[in-house]
């Protein structure tokens, strides 16, 4: 069965002004999405990213360079990740539809290229 | 990370976030200082925010609260050494570690934060804060309600909220108010400001304007609980507590009742009396039987005693009116109002028959403050018909229906009218 990582990103920030009742419920709401695809027997791996430090490497001139980053100004940043399960991107959109994620931010849906795990 | 399917799937206690951010709030203010407020709640929505975000991805840990709680410790911890405020402060940041067992349900007990959130409820309550403020401050700080959630609560602009928050947080760092609870001396008094606030909160709950919110039940019962910590302190557990307490409880048990299946009011004499909350109404009884242990004799003791009048009746009809009568009696000497002496006219309609009941309406029919009131016309209306008075009491349903009320209300009227068998004025005059 295919799988596929869905990368959530999100505004700096974006969470900033909820309530503790409604980050309650976003909480709420987060675990029975997983709940209910770990029933379903589709729920692979999760985690989430360090809010803090992060560094981004380039090689410029041939020079190597390291720079800090994401910065928490960028406007979208990678929170997080998880992998699912599902027969084809149709199914995965399906999937994806009620994350709670959704209405906070983005989230990109790609297909894990099933021939090219490191053993 | 433990991969998601081995997490066992733990539920959070109902409102615990709130709850806890309000406790968190207390303490932390005591760490920092009150005029730190804005460093407090800041720390209490990052720890809010770090639980979301684990949380959504790691699933819940064993004890949520306990969680919260260190996590808001260390970050005050991370604070105060970079303040060098450390050493002063360590006592106080040694109670975190004391954090409550966190058991469903279970409100203050043992909990050394307790002390903190009732005295961060006097000092939102205190009397150089304006009485126009107090209800916002006190949701906002102590029941962490955001300004989005209280400005829907009370149906009002959300940048007048603000404003009164911004105003009143200033008054609270500016005036050197101190967070403690008053000493025995200052309680009574300040202890009115405090149950003055609480009743406004479950009153906006209460008195259903528009439809099922569930905001609007969340008052009620932050109203509840509040007073529930009052009354759980010894130093606070003063009788007029348990009277409110004792009222908004029997009040409360009648909740589920006043609404139809569409969502219309019912009155006492329509409700299914089965649904009423028997849980509440013997708690509510506790706390009347606790009220009257004093010398001290409040409304909410006489409010709390009709309100156990309706909750002992399990009909309409067996509702000891006579005694009802004495207790609006007793209300209108302590706080004069013509509303209360409309529900004595209800209650003496009830006793001694309708004529007794319009007799006593006509002394208050031309009450200024009663002129747009729709219940006046209402209840005469309603007396007119067990008089067998159809026509006159179909004009006063009309009258009635002339002045603002809401949409059930509205609805109520409508359908009293048309019991009347009257025929409309359109359709007398053709």
């Amino acid at each position: 069965m295919p799988q596929f990582m869905l990368i959530l990103k999100e505004t700096p920030g974006a969470y900033k002004k909820l309530s503790p009742e409604e980050i309650q419920q976003m909480i709420q709401k987060y675990r029975a999405w997983a709940g209910k695809l770990a029933q379903a027997g589709k729920l692979g791996n999760s985690h989430k990213l360090m809010d803090e430090g992060g560094k981004i490497v380039a090689t410029k001139n041939g020079r190597l360079t390291v720079v800090d980053g994401p910065y928490s100004e960028a406007k979208e940043v990678v929170g997080g990740y998880f992998i699912i399960t599902a027969k084809d991107y149709a199914e995965a959109v399906e999937l994806v539809r009620d994350h709670p994620h959704a209405p906070m931010g983005t989230i990109d849906i790609r297909e894990v290229d099933p021939m090219t795990g490191a053993q | 990370m433990i991969a998601a399917q081995e997490q066992p799937v733990r539920e959070l206690v109902e409102h615990l976030f709130r709850h806890e951010a309000g406790a968190m709030l207390a303490w932390l203010c005591r760490v920092f200082g009150l005029k730190k407020i804005d460093l407090a709640e800041e720390v209490v929505q990052d720890t809010m925010l770090q639980a979301l975000r684990q949380w959504s991805f790691a699933g819940v840990p064993a004890e949520p609260a306990a969680w919260l709680r260190r996590t808001a410790r260390n970050r005050a911890i991370d604070i105060l050494r970079r303040q060098s405020a450390f050493h002063k402060r360590e006592p106080v940041l040694a109670e975190m570690f004391q954090a409550r067992q966190q058991a469903a349900g279970s409100t203050t007990l043992d909990d050394p934060i307790a002390d903190d959130q009732l005295a961060m409820m006097f000092a939102c309550c205190h009397p150089a804060i304006p009485a126009d403020a107090r209800v916002a401050l006190t949701l906002k700080t102590v029941s962490a309600f955001s300004v989005v959630e209280i400005a829907r609560a009370f149906l009002m602009p959300q940048a007048t909220i603000a404003q009164r928050l911004v105003r009143a947080k200033r008054l609270l760092v500016e005036s050197g108010i101190e967070l403690s609870v008053p000493p025995a001396a200052e309680l009574g008094q300040r202890l009115d400001s405090v149950l003055q606030v609480i009743y406004l909160v479950f009153n906006e709950g209460y008195t259903a304007h528009h439809g099922e919110d569930l905001v609007r039940q969340d008052l009620c019962s932050e109203a509840v609980r509040l007073a529930q910590q009052l009354a759980g302190d010894p130093s606070t557990s003063r009788p007029k507590v348990h009277a409110l307490l004792a009222l908004m409880l029997l009040q409360g048990s009648r909740l589920p009742a006043r609404v139809d299946s569409r969502g219309d009011l019912l009155l006492l004499p329509e409700q299914d009396r089965t649904l009423w909350d028997t849980g509440l109404i013997a708690e509510g009884m506790q706390h009347l039987e606790e009220s009257s242990t004093g010398k001290e004799l409040t409304t909410y003791h006489v409010q709390a005693a009709i309100a156990a009048v309706h909750a002992a009746s399990p009909r309409h009809e067996d509702t000891d009116w006579r005694y009802l009568v004495d207790l609006y009696d007793q209300l209108d000497s302590m706080e004069p109002s013509p509303i209360v002496r409309l529900n004595r006219a209800v209650a003496l309609g009830m006793a001694s028959g309708p004529e007794a009941g319009l007799a006593a309406l006509t002394q208050i029919e031309n009450d200024r403050s009663l002129a747009n009131y729709y219940l006046l016309p209402a209840v005469r209306a309603d007396m007119l018909v067990r008089l067998g008075r159809f026509e006159e009491a179909a004009d006063d349903y009309r009258r009635a229906l002339a002045l603002p009320c809401s949409e059930p209300e509205r609805r109520f009227l409508a359908r009293r009218l048309e019991a009347c068998g009257v025929p409309t004025a359109a359709t007398r005059d053709a």
